[in-house]
Formats: structure tokens, sequence, C-alpha cells
């Protein structure tokens, strides 16, 4: 075998037989490293055993943080820094602020769940990814399975693999 | 599990596979440029160099240039803005609201209209820009910085202000929520790309994406999220630019029912605006399979549902005004419909209230023909209401010494040309490059309600 990372790689045609193949491998041993898909496969975490996305509450702590900074900030500036009575409002007019208040709090919840995303996605424009297959963008989907990780041989993977309905089997190696 | 339907009519026809998706989609992008193209882009481009004349001067010798009075002293520029916004509330409530409501529909017509929302809000941000008439200085009067001019601060008590922090929120987060979606088509249009400069512009578009299975599912949860943040951003942002016109004190402005009636009014013209683009990108690019006669009758389906609304709204707000038992709201419904303005209302209202109904037939709202020409009534008549409000309620000033009419100047003709340029520019660049349906979702629902309906389902 060559240097660097070895895969195998197990290459679907449709969805519904990745699900079921998933399944199949998982069971019978064989490590997983990520399987790589044109379009979001529906429940394709649950049979890979991720956790659900945390992601939502990223958007929440960004969000409160919004509506924290935008009530500060009006309640600092025509509040506390320069008082002042506009159309006999009070001095901190609570109602004045709730829109100022709400799209603060959509801003940053959306771009720091967005944010969020790119980083522990390692999505950046500069990225140079690692393309197992060029057809996964196209419609094919891919398994990926890192032989050093797995305590299986190359050829009992690969029988699994084509057991599981793969219609290619392919290896891969990445510096 | 659940199971579709066998009946369910199929979403996207022709017998596409996933495969037929990229070819179809990505092979637009990848094309030389056709003549119809070029010709189209010449023609936008000419009315944005006509229109840039009108800007410069604008900015130049000041908006005296534009037909204000000392009575009228807010007319199309307003009018323009609003009409603009309105149109750019269709792209964000297609991709998050449907998403919510999980109306698989969107799929294939979210990407165009969300760029077109992108494209409307700037356009309507030239008009509160330019007429800030020193758009340089604007940063000072507009956001909330420290200043040299005593260390006031901006009003957060004005609707004004929060109109600015409502469409620029709007702006950046539509404008998040169609990037997101653009990644994965990036990834492809990378991965199909002939040559280096392509393939490294696209890949530094598609920001290195890959499809793995755990990042589609943060994809996932980023979407969903944001079709919720965005969701209540959409009914907002009208609901401040009504808010403009509705906390002031000039009859037929001061009324409560506006920010339902403008959100409604804008989703309208929203739709209105998809569709005479939709219609003329699904004949030229050749995607009758992926905008089939469907989509274009749920479009309707909304047109008539949100231009009733819109009906309604003006319908009660005569009769409030009558109920009101206030003479100057009284006068000021009364003048609407037969002062000197009346055929702007008439025009509103013929547009508006009535061609829309013409959708209850299922020949017409099936009908390619039918659809285009009453799409761009729509948009019509939406710019005539809001002109009708702005401007008929200014022109009768509290002093009857005061009357007067609003003439525009070819500056303002000339500024809301210029918006046209800049948006079918910026539509057809878009058309040519980037890709104009959302492949990766498209390419999720071709085996569910492609052509052969699953027994199992998915």
């Amino acid at each position: 075998m060559s240097q660097g990372t070895n895969y195998v790689l197990g290459v679907y045609d449709d969805e519904d037989v990745l699900m079921d193949a998933i399944k199949t491998v998982r069971e019978s041993g064989v490590k997983i490293e990520e399987v790589y898909s044109p379009f979001p496969v529906h429940g394709i975490e649950d049979v890979l055993g991720y956790k659900r996305s945390w992601l939502s509450i990223a958007a929440f702590m960004f969000g409160i943080t919004g509506t924290t900074l935008a009530l500060t900030m009006m309640v600092g500036m025509m509040g506390v820094d320069w008082p002042m009575i506009i159309g006999g409002k009070d001095y901190i007019p609570i109602p004045s602020f709730i829109p100022v208040t709400f799209e603060m709090t959509v801003l940053l919840a959306s771009f720091g769940m967005v944010g969020t995303f790119f980083v522990i996605s390692n999505l950046k424009p500069w990225g140079k990814p690692r393309i197992y297959d060029i057809r996964i963008t196209d419609d094919k989907h891919v398994m990926a399975i890192d032989l050093d990780g797995n305590d299986k041989s190359e050829a009992d993977i690969k029988k699994v693999l084509q057991g599981s309905g793969a219609t290619e089997v392919n290896n891969k190696t990445f510096d | 599990m659940h199971a579709e339907s066998e009946v369910r009519i199929p979403l996207v026809t022709g017998g596409k596979t996933v495969h037929d998706v990229s070819e179809d989609i990505a092979g637009r992008v990848e094309q030389k440029p056709t003549v119809t193209w070029m010709l189209a882009m010449a023609v936008s481009l000419a009315l944005l160099l006509a229109g840039g004349y009108a800007v410069a001067i604008t900015l130049w010798d000041g908006i005296g240039m534009w037909g204000l009075n000392k009575t009228v002293g807010w007319a199309w520029d307003i009018t323009n803005f609003v009409w603009w916004v309105g149109i750019g509330h269709a792209g964000t409530l297609i991709s998050a609201v449907l998403l919510l409501f999980r109306q698989r529909w969107r799929m294939s017509i979210n990407r165009a209209s969300e760029a077109m929302t992108i494209f409307a809000v700037i356009c309507a941000a030239m008009f509160p820009v330019l007429h800030m008439g020193r758009p340089w200085l604007g940063f000072y009067w507009a956001l909330p910085l420290p200043n040299t001019f005593g260390s006031l601060w901006v009003n957060f008590n004005s609707p004004l202000l929060w109109d600015v922090f409502a469409i620029s929120t709007y702006f950046s987060v539509s404008l998040v929520f169609w990037y997101i979606g653009l990644i994965p088509d990036f990834a492809t249009i990378r991965d199909r790309a002939q040559n280096k400069i392509s393939r490294a512009i696209y890949g530094a578009l598609s920001f290195g994406w890959t499809g793995g299975a755990k990042t589609w599912s943060h994809y996932e949860t980023v979407s969903l999220v944001l079709a919720g943040l965005a969701t209540p951003l959409v009914l907002s942002v009208h609901t401040i630019v009504s808010f403009d016109f509705a906390t002031s004190v000039i009859p037929g402005w001061h009324t409560t029912i506006f920010p339902p009636y403008f959100v409604a009014g804008a989703i309208f013209s929203g739709f209105a605006m998809v569709l005479t683009l939709l219609l003329v990108t699904r004949k030229v690019y050749k995607l009758e399979d992926y905008i089939t006669i469907q989509h274009v009758e749920l479009m309707n389906i909304i047109i008539i549902v949100t231009g009733s609304i819109v009906g309604i709204a003006y319908i009660t707000e005569f009769f409030i005004a009558w109920y009101s038992g206030v003479e100057a709201e009284q006068y000021a419904f009364i003048n609407r419909a037969t002062g000197p303005y009346w055929w702007a209302y008439w025009s509103m209202m013929t547009c508006n209230v009535i061609s829309p109904q013409l959708f209850w037939f299922k020949k017409i709202r099936t009908n390619l023909a039918a659809t285009f020409v009453i799409s761009i009534i729509v948009n019509i008549g939406m710019w005539f209401e809001r002109f009708v409000i702005i401007v008929t309620s200014l022109h009768r000033d509290f002093l009857p010494s005061s009357w007067a009419m609003f003439y525009p100047t070819m500056y303002d003709v000339g500024v809301y040309v210029f918006t046209f340029g800049l948006f079918f520019t910026a539509f057809f660049l878009f058309a040519k490059f980037f890709p104009v349906i959302n492949m990766a979702e498209v390419k999720s629902i071709i085996k569910a309600t492609g052509e052969k309906p699953t027994k199992s389902g998915n």
C-alpha cells in the first residue's frame, strides 16, 4: 500500500439502498468515517448514529446576545447619555425599542449561527476540500471507510460493501 | 416513515434523474452566453446608464431636481422604495415560510426568487440613500454612531430609524440564506468545471463543500433555524415600512390596518414579480420540467389570496374613514376616489382588486400568457397603490392655501429607470453565472415526487 491515508469507498446510486447499506455495514463492525451525498438524505444522521445538531442552541445564544446588545445600546443612548422627551414619551420608551431589539436579535442569531456552522464544518473560501469522488456533487452517494481506523482487512471491508448494494467499490489515497 | 399518495402530481416532470438535474441547471452556467442573453444585458445596461445620468445629476445638484414641492415632500422616491421593498418580500417568503410549511414546490422557484429579493432590496435602498442628498454623510444620520454634532444620538422613537434596522437586517439575512443554499450547488459546478479558472472561482464560492453527512445535518438545522428567523423577519419588514406612514398624523396614513395590509400587498406584488421573471426564465432556459404549470397555478392561488386581502383592506379603510366620523379622514378617502388623482386610484383598484380575481378560473390561472400579463398588471397596480397612499394624502394639505399637485421631473423618472437597469442587470448576471434552480434540493425530491411515485414512500 502507498503512503498517506487509505480509503475504501463504496459508491451508491440510490438513497434508500444507501440507508440500508449504512445499517448493514455498521452491523458488520466496519467503522464508517463519513458518508457523502449530493443532497441531504432524510434521516441519515440517525442511522449513522450522529447526535442532533446543536446549532439551534448556538443561534439562541447569539440571539439573546443581540437582544441584550440592542436594549443596552438604546437605553444607554436615550436613557442615560442624553435623555430627551420626544413626543411626550418616557426617556426609556420600551414600546419604541421593540422593532430594533427584534431586528438585532434576528441579525445576531443568523450571522452567529451561520458563522459557527462555517467554522465547525470547516467551510471557507480558501479551503482545499478532500474530494473523494468527483461525482458526489452530481448523483452518487459515497461511503468513505478509513483503512487505518478499522481492524478488518481491506478484502473483508470490500466484501461487506459489495454485499450492501454498492454499485462500485474503489480505493482512494490522500497524502 | 410516511407514504406519498400515488395521485400526487409530480413536482418535476419529464422523468428526470438526479444526474439530469446537474446537466440541466449547471450546464446553463457552463455554456457560452447566448445572443438573447447579450441583448437582454445590453438593454439592461442601457437603462442603467440612462438612469445613471439622473442619479448623477441628483447627487450633483441635489434633490431639488426632483418634482417635490413644499406640500408634497414625499412622492416617487418613497413610492418606488416601498414598491421595491414589497417586491423583495416573495423570495424569503417562498424559501422561509414555505420551508416551515414543508411545501416542496418551493424548491424549484426559491433560488431565483431569493435572488430577486436581494436585488429588489438593493434597488429599494437607492431611494432613501439618494433622498439623503449627501449619502456619504448617511452613516452619521442613520446609524447610532457617536458623532460630532453634540453627542446627540439617532431617535429610536422614529419608525424611519426602525426601517434602517429592518431593511438592513432583512437584506443581510436574506443574503446569507440565499448563499447558504448556493454553497452545495457551487460545489457541483466546481466539480464539473472543465477549466482552471472556473474551478478556482466556483471552488472559492463553494467554501470547500464536500457534502458529508455531518455537514448536511448541520446544514439542514441552519436552513430550518434561518427559516424560523426569517419568517417573522419578512413580516416585520413591511410592518415597519407601514409604520413610516401609520405613526404619522396625516389623514389616510394614520390607520391601524396598515401593517397587515402592507404585508399582504408586499407578498402580492412579490409573487407577481417572481412570476414575471420566472415565466421568462423558464421559457428561455427550457425549464418546463422543473417549473411546471402546477407551480404557476400555486403561485397564482397565493396571488388571489393576497390580492383579495388587499382588496378587503381598501374597502375596510374606506368604511373606517366614514365610520370614524373624522372629517379630514373622510375627505382624504373621497378625494382619493374622486379628486384630481382619481385615475391613480381607479388604476389601483382595477389592477389590484379586479385583475387577480380572474385567477378564480382554472383556465386563466393555468394559462402562461394570461399569468404573465396579469403579473405585470398587478405590479403596475401596486405601484399606484403606494402613489395613491402617499401623494393623494399629502397633496391636500391641512391649509387649503397649501394645496398642490405633484409633477415628476425627468430626474424622478430617471432614478426609477436606473433601479430597473440595476435590477435587470443583476438578475441577468445571476441567471447566467449562478444555478437558477436549487439543484441539491430538487435532487432530494426527485425520487419521492418524480414521475414514478413510490409505493413505500421514503
